[in-house]
Order: C-alpha cells, then structure tokens, then sequence
C-alpha cells in the first residue's frame, strides 16, 4: 500500500460533495429571486404573475395550495421559510450541518466563512427578504458563497477533497441552468433567431442574469438577444463558468482526477461525464433548437443523475465483498 | 511601574499597604466580593498575590470598554469558530457556545511541579490497579479493596478478565479534576479515566488569551500548551496492537458518537489537530478480525482506536445491543491483538466514586508511596454509620451518584430544597452501593469578567495526563468556572464556563 497516498473517507467525500451542491443550490435561489424582484420594479402587476409559476418550476419547489400567490408569501417561502427543504435559508443550513460533519477536514476559514454566511442568514428577518430591502440581503449570500469559493480555493489542498467540492458545484450548476432554461423556453416560445423587443426583452435580460450571463453575452454579442444566441451561449460556451458546457468539463475533469486519485478500476463516473461532454462540445445549437431544447436539456439532466448515481456507488456506498476482493 | 513576579511577598506588602486597600479597589474591582473561600487572585482584598500582580495592575489601567470589547470578539470569535457544545434534552438551539472568561487563571510553576508529580503518581497506581482487578485480582484478595465493590460496580466489564493489553496500559487518555481548598492546598475531587473532554477548550481558549493581552502573555513567561495534540498522537502511536507487523506506523483513528454528540466539536479538533481520520461507526468495519474503514479508495485497515463513544456502545455484539454507533465485531478484533482501543473497555471501574475512596490505599498498595495529592474525604453509604451520619446531614453534604459525570445525579445539600433531600434519602436507602456524600467544598474562586466588572467565582481545574511510552502532561488544563452568582458546579452542562490556565515556567 502506498504510504504517501491520502486516505478520504467515503462518508466525508460524500459530505463534502452535498455540502458544495447545497451551496451552490442557494446561491442559485438567490440569484433567481433576486433578478425577479429587479424585474418586478419595471414590470406591470399582470405582466409579472405568470413568472412565479415559471419561478417556482425552474427551481423545482411545487406551487403551495390554499396560499396567495403574491410576492410577499412566495419571497419567503423560498428564502427564510425553515419548513421548506429547498428554501434558501434550508440549503444553506444543509450545506453548513454537511461541512460541520467533516470540519476537519477542510481548512478553519472555509469552516468559519460557511458558518458566517449560515448566522447571516439565520438572523435575517423576514422583511428583510422583501421587495423593498431584498437587494442587500441576496447580495450578501451571493457574496458569501463566492468568498468561500475563493477561500477553499485558496486554503484547502487541490486534493481529492476538493475535487468532491468541485464536482458538487458543477452537477448542481449544471442541471440547475438546464432546469432553468427549459422553464424559459417554454414559458416564452419566440422566434428563434428574431430579435426580442419591448417588454419581452426584460425577460430574457433577466434569464441572462439569473446565470449571471449579461455582461458576458453582451461582450460577446452585443445587447441585441437572439433566443437562439442565448441558448448557445447559456449551453455551449465553453468558457463561460455559468454555462452547461463549462460546467459538464469542469465535472469531467472532478471525476477523473478522482478516479486517478483512488486508483479505482470502476470507469463508470468517468465515462458518463465524457459521453455527456463530448455530446455538448459536438452539438450545434440549430440542430438542438430543431430538435426541440426542452427535449435536450431534459436529456442533459438525466445524465446528470447518472452521473451522481454512479459516484455513489463506486466511491461513497460500495458493497463490502466487491472492495475485499480487490 | 512594571511589576516583576520575583519579587517576594513581603516586598509587595509594603509597596501596596500604605494607601487603605479600599483606595486600591478601583473599577473593575470595585464590588469585588471576598469569603471564605481561598482567593486565586488575592491573599488578602486589595493585596494581589505576587504571580498576579501583573495582571491586576493591567486591569486596573485598562478601561472597562476596553476589557467589554475584548470579551465581545472573543465571544464572537468563539461563535464564528463555531466552538459549541449540544445540550441534550432541548430540541431546537442545542447548540451553543460554551461560555469563555476573559481573565487568566494562574499557577505559579512550584505548584504546578506538584500536582504534576501527583497525577503522575495517581495514573500510575490506577493502571496498575486496572491490570490487578482484570487478571489476578491481588488487591482484593489481600482485603485493601472489598471485593463486592468492584463486581457491583456497573462499569466493571467480565469481558476484559485476562486480557493483556498493548504495554499494560489500560488509560492512555485522563482528565483529573483538582479543586482548591481553603488552606491553598489542590485535592483530588475526581478521576475522569473513560472518555474525558474538555482538552479543545483549553486550547480554544488559549488562542483567545494570546490574542486578547499578547504583551501581558509575553512578559509572564507562560508554558506552552499547543503541543497537546502531538504528545496525544504519539501517546497513541505508541499503542501498537500485539499483532501489528510490517507497516510503517500504525493506523490511528478518532472514532465519535457523530454529530449529534456534546463533545462533537472536540472530536473533529482533535481529529485536525493530530491529522488523523474522525470516524462514525458507520465508517468502520470488521472482517476476519480485522478493522478496516471505508475510503473512497477501498478499505483500509484500522490499528489504533482513539474513541469517544462510551463502553456501551462500542459494539453491539458484545455489548448494548441495540447501539448503532459502535462497530458490529470490534471487541473480537481487539481480543485477538489486531487493533487498540484508548481508553480500554472497562476502566469506569477506577473512576467509581466510590472506588474514588480506596485511591490513596491502592497508590499505597502498588507503589509504596503516600499519595502527593490528597483525596477529598468521602462517606461510603454501604457503611451503615457512615450512612446513618449521611442520613443525619444530608443538608450540609454533597451527595452524588456513583457512576454518574458531567454533574447530574448530584445534591448539594446547603443548596437543596427538603424534597430534593428527601428523594435522596429514599434513593440511598434503596441503592447504597450507588452514592457517596461528600463534605459540601468551598473550591477557591477567581475574578471573571462579567457584567463589565471582575466578580469572584468558583473554580476547579482539569489537568490532562497522557500514558503511552511515558506519562505526559501539557502545563495547563481546563480551568472551569461556576459561572451563576454562588453557584458550586462548573459542569458545562449546568452554567459553567472556562477560562484559559497560565502555568508559568520555572
């Protein structure tokens, strides 16, 4: 046995791996909601109410029954509401119970910067998530999670254990844009290569945004939105942090570092990470959008769950006769 | 003036005792409250002892802001850190920051070098002791140590008789807890030798201190105490189990109840501290008496334990069966030589409270030496005068649970009401053989920073004693303070708090 090789538990690796999906899955609800309530300050009463149906899909939350579905209530089901498992404030506590699960393994800062993001957010209150004080509150998650995204980077080995926190990240970002794309496109059926105008404009604005995108699909093609501009450049772009593209290669290249790492002889991970990326670095966006893109991205995700399907069972939950034999 | 330590008492007399001492007693020492209780800080009001005087002329110039602002970023810092303990019993909340004074406790090195040699002394005998009870049993046979005592006991485990243990060591890791009394003389009030905690806050706290007064630090000339988690490694590196053979160095693992556990926070700082892998049950397996732990990389195999999960749940083949915190399989492992457990099973039987009685026979038994620390007299109820005289005095005395820790199951008669007394009595006349009383202590107190001002509060101190290849000892402990107006017990779970401890060097 090699000396010098580090060992990880298969627990902690599966806690790290939650703990950095969690986080990324707040950071997305707050990007979301706050775009919306940026949108919502330029937008007519009417035109604004069939967002929260498209709201609620992209981050798969079920429309609660017997409640008004106004801002107010909706704001704070997603974000404080301590009942609901995929509300800010739930994912961000998760991520936290995930990380103190396995706090030593990773550095003190990352610890203390996760568990100050967790007291912000525990001791906000719920006025403070409306649409009147809201911008400082999302500002705060989105700034905490980059912080520790920086501190991990920074202070914990490029270890095994970071490639878990990686591959997290990126599984999560990935399904979560593609979620939310399909939500966009089939709420908002345009013409593919026309492009969009007026108050319609704003929507899309805000579905660059809530990924983070504007700034960088304007430099990259002006502030003139093609849907089907968008789409490639929310799926293909390869150098994009925020795009389906980047992320599935930045999840390829998680999986086989891991798989380097242990010196497993499973390829299973590492296979379906490539199937998927090789399939998105040899699409061209016409054929996609021809074939229908909900259709694609409903595929992409699918992948997805594969992939974390097959990580847990080759790294994190492996049956004890199949590791005594190797 | 910069006040130096070497200056002798009679000295210092002189300089502070022209003013009246009620002249010195400024802020923050203004209601600074004196009783009988011996006074860490102060021989006489208004007089500091001559290893405090540094720190009391440093008081008296800070200003009260100032002494609140640290007390707040440390506080802080502790929260941030995430520095808490759970408390069971409270379904939302249980976590919380275990309390931190503000204010160091200091010992001066000569008696330090004391209880040093004394719990050096103390863990030797109760090894040696151990070892007798689990195989030959000569102690009691030769009368010292009645022999119903230990088979009533209830952490006496039949399944440790004549097993040899890896250098005859049966408790590798103690926490001793030394009270002083009213004559300046440090007593033994218990022996922790199962799992004892506390050893991160000692150094939690010490990183706090060196922040909050780094000059005062400095220039005391204090002993270090970081080194704590290196001596802990190689007191359990030198465990090498009986069949360990080939390999390098031995696999050392901390095993923890989880999460959930009050000392969790603990674990995973030991866990760091040492860089060793914190394991649940859950991560570890046996196969063919072997202990491996689940890696993303296969299974490795495990050598030496550190656990933390109490003897009954360590695992449920041999012991409590319905535990799913401990590991299906271990003790068989552990019979057969293939891996060591810190502490061993079975070593609550030398912390009984009332086998706590017969300590100073059994240093006196196995080492010919009286003992250097001294024992806190105690009533063994299965004694019928000495339980009749208990009976009589129930309101004066300290009466606790023999197998109990942490401060539950206790009654501290001059603080009791007459049901509490007489839910005792009825307890004792049923079980004897499960309480001891105690004289109720007056333990020494200290000044705490609270409410913005110092106030005098009682103490005791947890000195950590490591056993591998030699007996060790970090110069320091967990000064642990009762941190309710009055109040006898430190226990973290009942109020207490801690603050740092200042050994000084020679």
């Amino acid at each position: 046995m090699n000396q010098h090789r580090e060992t990880m538990l298969s627990r902690v690796a599966d806690n790290l791996y939650w703990m950095s999906r969690y986080l990324e899955r707040a950071v997305h609800t707050a990007r979301l909601i706050d775009v919306d309530h940026q949108l919502r300050l330029d937008q007519s009463p009417e035109a604004s109410s069939g967002r929260w149906l498209g709201l609620l899909e992209a981050l798969q939350v079920e429309a609660p029954e017997n409640v008004p579905l106004d801002s107010e209530t909706l704001t704070f089901l997603l974000t404080l509401d301590r009942t609901n498992p995929s509300s800010l404030f739930s994912c961000v506590a998760a991520a936290r119970e995930n990380l103190r699960q396995v706090r030593e393994q990773c550095s003190t800062e990352m610890w203390e910067q996760l568990n100050r993001l967790f007291l912000q957010v525990k001791s906000t209150a719920s006025d403070e998530v409306g649409l009147r004080d809201s911008y400082a509150f999302f500002r705060t998650v989105q700034e905490g999670a980059h912080l520790f995204q920086g501190v991990t980077d920074s202070t914990m080995s490029h270890g095994e254990g970071w490639y878990y926190i990686q591959l997290g990240r990126y599984i999560e970002r990935t399904d979560s844009v593609a979620r939310l794309i399909g939500a966009h496109f089939s709420r908002l059926p345009h013409p593919l290569d026309q492009a969009v105008e007026s108050e319609e404009y704003l929507e899309w604005v805000a579905l660059l945004k809530s990924c983070a995108a504007f700034q960088a699909y304007c430099k990259a093609h002006t502030a003139e939105l093609r849907p089907l501009r968008v789409a490639e450049f929310l799926l293909l772009n390869s150098s994009f942090p925020h795009s389906v593209a980047f992320s599935v290669d930045r999840m390829h290249a998680a999986m086989t570092a891991i798989a380097d790492l242990t010196e497993r002889k499973a390829d299973q991970p590492v296979r379906i990470a490539g199937r998927l990326l090789a399939t998105l670095s040899f699409s061209q966006i016409d054929e996609i959008m021809a074939s229908g893109a909900i259709a694609y991205v409903d595929s992409i995700r699918w992948q997805c769950t594969q992939a974390h399907t097959s990580i847990q069972q080759v790294y994190f939950d492996y049956p004890v006769e199949a590791a005594l034999v190797a | 003036m910069q006040p130096s330590r070497t200056r002798t008492r009679g000295l210092l007399r002189r300089i502070t005792l022209p003013d009246s001492s009620r002249v010195l007693f400024r802020p923050p020492f203004r209601n600074y409250q004196f009783d009988g209780a011996y006074d860490e800080m102060f021989e006489a009001p208004g007089i500091p002892r001559p290893h405090y005087r540094a720190l009391f002329q440093t008081l008296l110039d800070l200003p009260s802001e100032e002494l609140r602002k640290s007390q707040q970023a440390a506080e802080l810092s502790f929260l941030h850190q995430g520095i808490t303990f759970t408390v069971y019993g409270s379904s939302e909340g249980t976590e919380r920051v275990f309390p931190n004074d503000l204010l160091p406790r200091i010992i001066p090195y000569g008696e330090w070098r004391k209880i040093e040699s004394g719990l050096t002394q103390r863990i030797a005998a109760l090894n040696l002791f151990l070892e007798d009870i689990y195989h030959a049993g000569k102690i009691l046979a030769d009368g010292i140590v009645p022999k119903e005592l230990i088979y009533t006991c209830r952490h006496f485990r039949r399944e440790m008789r004549g097993l040899n243990v890896p250098r005859g060591i049966y408790v590798s890791i103690c926490g001793t807890d030394l009270v002083r009394l009213p004559d300046g003389s440090f007593a033994v009030l218990e022996d922790n030798l199962r799992v004892p905690s506390g050893v991160s806050y000692m150094l939690a706290n010490r990183r706090v201190l060196k922040k909050v007064f780094p000059t005062l630090f400095r220039d005391y000339g204090v002993s270090p105490v970081d080194h704590y988690a290196q001596a802990l490694l190689s007191t359990l590196r030198a465990l090498i189990p009986s069949n360990f053979q080939g390999r390098n160095e031995p696999t050392v693992v901390l095993l923890t109840p989880g999460v959930f556990n009050s000392a969790y926070f603990e674990h995973t700082f030991l866990a760091q501290q040492m860089g060793i892998e914190l394991v649940e049950g859950r991560d570890l397996l046996v196969h063919d008496n072997f202990v491996y732990m689940r890696t993303t990389a296969g299974l490795r195999r495990v050598d030496v334990i550190y656990r933390r999960v109490d003897d009954d749940f360590m695992d449920p083949l041999c012991f409590q069966r319905d535990s799913g915190l401990g590991v299906p399989g271990l003790f068989n492992a552990y019979r057969a030589g293939n891996v060591s457990l810190a502490n061993t099973i079975g070593t609550g039987i030398a912390d009984d409270k009332a086998v706590y009685a017969y300590v100073p026979a059994i240093i006196r038994y196995y080492l010919g030496e009286e003992p250097i620390l001294q024992n806190v007299p105690t009533y063994l109820l299965t004694d019928r005068s000495q339980r009749d005289y208990v009976l009589d005095h129930l309101d004066e005395l300290v009466v606790k649970a023999v197998g109990e820790s942490g401060g539950y199951g206790m009654l501290i008669g001059p603080h009791s009401t007459s049901e509490q007394r007489e839910d005792f009595r009825q307890r004792i006349l049923a079980e004897p053989r499960n309480y001891i009383a105690q004289p109720t202590l007056s333990l020494s107190r200290a000044p705490c920073f609270l409410e913005g001002e110092a106030q005098a509060r009682h103490v005791d101190l947890r000195p950590y004693i490591l056993y591998g290849e030699n007996v060790t000892l970090v110069p320091g402990g967990l000064t642990r303070v009762a941190l309710r107006r009055g109040s006898l017990v430190v226990n973290s779970s009942q109020g207490g708090g801690s603050k740092d401890t200042w050994v000084l060097r020679a």
